[in-house]
Formats: C-alpha cells, sequence, structure tokens
C-alpha cells in the first residue's frame, strides 16, 4: 500500500504544494491537510511546510502552533508519528515544543536565499535513515528568521544525545549564526526533525543544482516500511 | 478602563539582532554610549478590576502565548492611572 503523507497547510503558508509535489514525486500519496481540522485523516506522516503562517506576527511560528490541528500533531508525535518541519514549520515545531530551542532573526539582518552546503549528523532519524552520518548535502534554504538558538545547557546535551541532525557545513558559511552551526535538530525518540533548509525543492533537476531532498522523502518510507 | 502591560524582553544570553542595529543607527547619528535591548510591550485592556486572579490568569497568558520562555522573559504590571497620565 503507498504511504500517506500529509502537509498541513496553515494561514500563510507558502511551500505546502512544493512539499506534496515531492511526496508524489518520491513515490507516496500526498494528502492536504487544512490547518482548521482537527483530524490528521489517518495519514503515518506529516510535514509542516514553509512560509510565514499568520504572517510571522508575534513570533515566527507562535499563532499556527495553536491552530486546530496541531493537538492532533502533538498527540501523534508523542506517539512515534514522523513529522517533518520545514523552515516555516521548523519554527511552529520549536513553538509548540516538540523541538527543543528557537529560531531568531539571521545574525546579518537579511532575508538570506542561497544553496547551502550541511553535513548530515544523524543518520538513525525517520527522516534521515537514508543517508550517511557525516555526507555533505546541498538544499537551498531562504529564511530571514533561521538563527538556531538554545541555552548551553540544551546545545550540550542536544549534542550529547545525537538530536543535532544537520549542521550548516564548515566548507560553506553559517547563513544566520546559528549556535554551534545548527540547521536542523530532532526529539528525543527521532521521529520530529526540524530544519531551516527546504529539501522539498530538491527533488526535480528542472529546478534544483541537486537531488539531495530525495532522501527525506526516500528515508520516511524507508522508516514506514520498517514499520 | 483599567489595563495591564506585559513586557517581553529577550534573555541576557540570548544575543539581540535588532537591539544591535539599533544601537549601530544610534552611534552614527550622534548618541554616544547608548546600548539597546529590543523588547514587545503588550497593553491590555481587561474588563472589570484587576485582580491577583486577574494578574495570574494574565501571567499565564504571557507564559502561553505573548513571550517564548526559552528566549525572552516577561513581567506583568497593573498601568497606574498616574501611569496613563504620564503617557498622554
Amino acid at each position: 500500500m503507498t504511504a500517506r503523507i500529509g502537509v498541513i497547510t496553515f494561514p500563510g503558508s507558502l511551500d505546502d504544494h512544493d512539499a506534496l509535489r515531492a511526496i508524489r514525486q518520491c513515490g507516496a500519496e500526498a494528502v492536504p491537510l487544512w490547518h482548521g481540522s482537527d483530524s490528521l485523516d489517518d495519514v503515518s506522516a506529516v510535514i509542516l511546510p514553509g512560509g510565514f503562517s499568520y504572517g510571522d506576527y508575534l513570533r515566527c511560528g507562535a499563532i499556527a502552533r495553536f491552530a486546530p490541528i496541531m493537538s492532533e500533531v502533538i498527540t501523534r508525535a508523542g506517539a512515534g508519528l514522523p513529522v517533518l518541519g520545514i523552515c516555516n514549520g521548523f519554527q511552529v515545531l520549536c513553538e509548540a515544543h516538540l523541538l527543543p530551542g528557537a529560531l531568531i532573526r539571521n545574525d546579518v539582518q537579511i532575508f538570506t536565499c542561497r544553496d547551502q552546503k550541511l553535513i548530515v549528523e544523524n543518520d538513525r532519524t525517520a527522516w534521515t535513515n537514508q543517508f550517511s552520518a557525516g555526507q555533505e548535502i546541498t538544499i537551498v534554504l531562504k529564511n530571514g528568521e533561521g538563527r538556531y538558538v538554545a541555552d548551553a545547557d540544551t546545545l550540550d546535551r542536544l549534542e550529547g544525545e545525537g538530536q543535532v541532525v544537520f549542521r550548516y557545513a564548515s566548507s560553506d558559511l553559517n547563513p544566520n549564526g546559528s549556535y554551534r552551526d545548527i540547521a536542523g535538530v530532532s526529539n528525543e525518540r527521532g521521529n520530529v526533525v526540524g530544519l531551516m533548509p527546504h529539501p522539498e525543492h530538491n527533488v526535480d533537476p528542472l529546478t534544483s543544482p541537486t537531488l539531495d531532498g530525495v532522501g527525506f522523502f526516500a528515508s520516511v518510507l524507508a522508516q514506514l516500511q520498517a514499520v | 478602563m483599567a489595563r495591564v502591560v506585559v513586557d517581553v524582553m529577550p534573555k541576557p544570553e540570548i544575543l539581540d539582532p535588532q537591539g544591535k542595529a539599533v544601537t549601530g543607527a544610534l552611534q552614527r547619528l550622534g548618541f554616544d554610549g547608548l546600548t539597546v535591548r529590543q523588547g514587545k510591550r503588550f497593553e491590555i485592556e481587561v474588563d472589570g478590576d484587576v485582580t491577583e486572579d486577574r494578574l495570574e490568569e494574565i501571567r499565564k497568558a504571557a507564559d502561553t502565548l505573548l513571550a517564548n520562555t526559552v528566549i525572552e522573559s516577561f513581567t506583568v504590571r497593573e498601568e497606574t492611572v498616574a501611569d496613563q497620565a504620564a503617557n498622554r
């Protein structure tokens, strides 16, 4: 049976259709989900896409975090549902405390858009198991508030527990001043992952210099088949 | 109408890029020796009297939504008539 992967559209989501298309392109059934629903419609994984939910008012992701569908996301994430937050979706997951830390304005003060080299630090999560630890991948990055911050104790714990999933490659630059070059993190169990770069934009040779985003979708499909 | 003010500030250990940019702009304008940290101020009109229970409820609202306590701290206070007159 084809895996059903949902993408939640919030008011102001921007990359929901790219995420849906990437899911289809990677061989799964893409299920559009609406923020105002209280059901995840029996999907077996869910993606929170990029964009500017609620116009980034108050703080990025702070209002979307209380959307009706988020109660179900939080409950099922606790039971092991694979959840991927991309850019604004990462911000929503941090605001929902499904992931540690927070994202604030880039140190460079400007919106940054570039092909970004990343190092995969953890290849055991639901969304990275088809990569290998230490692998360098290139994924497009585009954000104004992508600087990952947390207190030193939290950062030490994340590094100790392997919850730092991606770092900005030292051969490239740290595009936003993220602490310890962190580009993405996971929860303790590894089913919830968030990152600022956009894997859904790196699945098609027509529009992207690499196809490194495919590995995210291949990973979750492998994870779902293994269960 | 009674008013409660919630001030939200970035925690000292979290760098404040906006405050830093404002500090730089002030220096360029000749305002020397001023270091800015930028936060947010919420003015909340409250139906009825501001009781301790009401303040506790607003503290909970601030903790839930107005501030992200991972990176920010907040204070909650009732704005007095004198405060309101001074701000006019």
